[in-house]
């Protein structure tokens, strides 16, 4: 993380040559190594790619997303995930029983849903809530980041999140999609830990970034005693 | 008498100050402003987000949609808010002139929309449009093969002029003026818009053309600079 990653722009050549790799966000023309959007330039072995800076969420097989219940009909939930595709939470995807009859019972229109991306299909994205820690969320605080600084939130392995948690005692999701699930016992606790989660992603360029949080947090708490 | 000297004492081929910004509408995919003297033009991106009506959905691949207009304030003479005939036409040419570098082949179903408002002007605004919603797409994170640059040049009586301003575009001595706005693809270098209203010869079209493939190439490292030196 210490070396400072460049930026580059569509149409840029990244590197020359025929022992480089096209990876995410690149392409090969001739001899070269194109940008096709805009981001950070990185190199893995002989693989170049972009990390991207912006753009809207783009969900991959295995995310953990946090959606809303849009409209409800006979075999599921469409939910809205912050993509640019339809997404469908379906019945058989929900682990106990359901009275079919009323789906609305379970999860209503407007309701927020943690959930894992089944599949990405053509048509749309199936959703499913067959694992731990899934379900409707009841109570709480919903913070909206950009999907392109959710990896700076979690850390490396979990530990900026770990941080936030122990910090503030609260319980934390972080939705690939860039919905933050934040619930503390009080919400003093909450606004705290969105206030971190807010100073991560204004200030996500900086290199060596938890020891910042960690000062920021005591700074916090400092001021409370 | 001929056109030896220009209104604002520029060369001839030399644009106005030219200024781009990144990241100006916090509420934006993907947004810039970019300027040529007091030509101001500013640039939204929204999306790929789902089509809306769902009959212009394209099941094969995603749709650029541009949406040009002045606004009220922007022309000495109040203009009249709303679609005109006018901005109807620069926001079609606009997006004939985007969307050779934009590919949208991932994103099915889908529309990316740019909006771009002329906050001031002084003739060349379709330029001005056009190359901040090349920074602005480029910032949303759209997948592109290539930016646009885009310059307008005009022929005042027998003279190749760069960047007109609206003074020149009102010339009438000798030949009149022509004004030919044009845009290219930086790296490839190829024209994705070419208009002209006036006169010209097909020899006297290829050297403004040349012409204005120069000055896109300073307009084009403006371009990347100010995407390179973006806060997040």
């Amino acid at each position: 993380m210490s070396e400072e990653r460049e930026k580059v722009i569509p149409g840029e050549i990244l590197e020359t040559g025929e022992d480089w790799l096209p990876g995410e966000g690149t392409r090969r023309d001739g001899k070269n190594i194109v940008a096709s959007r805009f981001g950070l330039k990185e190199i893995q072995n002989r693989l170049v790619k972009i990390i991207p800076l912006s753009g809207v969420y783009i969900p991959r097989r295995g995310n953990l997303v946090i959606g809303v219940v849009t409209d409800i009909n006979f075999s599921g939930w469409n939910m809205d995930i912050n993509a640019p595709y339809t997404s469908f939470l379906p019945l058989a995807e929900c682990p106990r029983f359901f009275n079919k009859e009323d789906l609305a019972e379970y999860f209503d229109i407007g309701d927020m849903v943690v959930c894992k991306v089944k599949a990405v299909k053509r048509k749309g994205v199936d959703l499913s809530l067959k694992s731990i820690g899934l379900g409707k969320i009841e109570d709480g605080m919903i913070v909206y980041i950009n999907s392109n600084k959710v990896p700076r939130v979690i850390g490396k392995e979990g530990s900026m999140i770990k941080i936030i948690k122990d910090a503030t005692k609260c319980d934390i999701v972080v939705g690939q999609n860039g919905v933050v699930w934040i619930k503390g016992k009080t919400a003093e606790n909450e606004m705290l830990a969105k206030e971190t989660i807010l100073f991560i992603t204004g200030k996500s360029y900086l290199s060596g970034l938890t020891e910042k949080v960690q000062e920021f947090l005591s700074k916090k708490f400092g001021e409370k005693k | 008498m001929a056109y030896t000297k220009r209104f604002d004492g520029r060369k001839f081929d030399e644009t106005r100050d030219i200024k781009a910004e990144v990241g100006i509408i916090p509420n934006a995919d993907g947004s810039a402003m970019f300027a040529f003297g007091d030509t101001v033009a500013v640039a939204a991106v929204y999306g790929p987000k789902i089509m809306h009506p769902q009959h212009s959905q394209d099941p094969k691949k995603g749709t650029l949609r541009v949406t040009y207009d002045m606004l009220s304030f922007s022309v000495p003479e109040r203009k009249k808010p709303g679609p005109s005939r006018r901005s109807q036409e620069i926001s079609k040419v606009t997006e004939w002139a985007l969307s050779p570098v934009v590919n949208l082949d991932e994103f099915p179903n889908t529309v990316v929309d740019v909006h771009i408002m002329i906050f001031q002007a002084n003739a060349s605004t379709r330029c001005a449009g056009i190359n901040a919603a090349a920074i602005a797409l480029a910032h949303a994170g759209v997948p592109m093969s290539d930016l646009v640059s885009s310059v307008s040049v005009g022929k005042m009586d027998e003279t190749i002029v760069v960047d007109v301003i609206k003074e020149e575009e009102d010339y009438e001595e000798g030949e009149g003026a022509t004004d030919i706005a044009t845009a290219f693809t930086s790296n490839s270098g190829k024209l994705t818009l070419l208009q002209l209203d006036g006169k010209i010869s097909p020899k006297k079209l290829d050297e403004a053309v040349e012409k204005a493939r120069d000055a896109c190439k300073k307009i084009y490292e403006l371009q990347k600079k100010t995407l390179k030196e973006a806060k997040e």
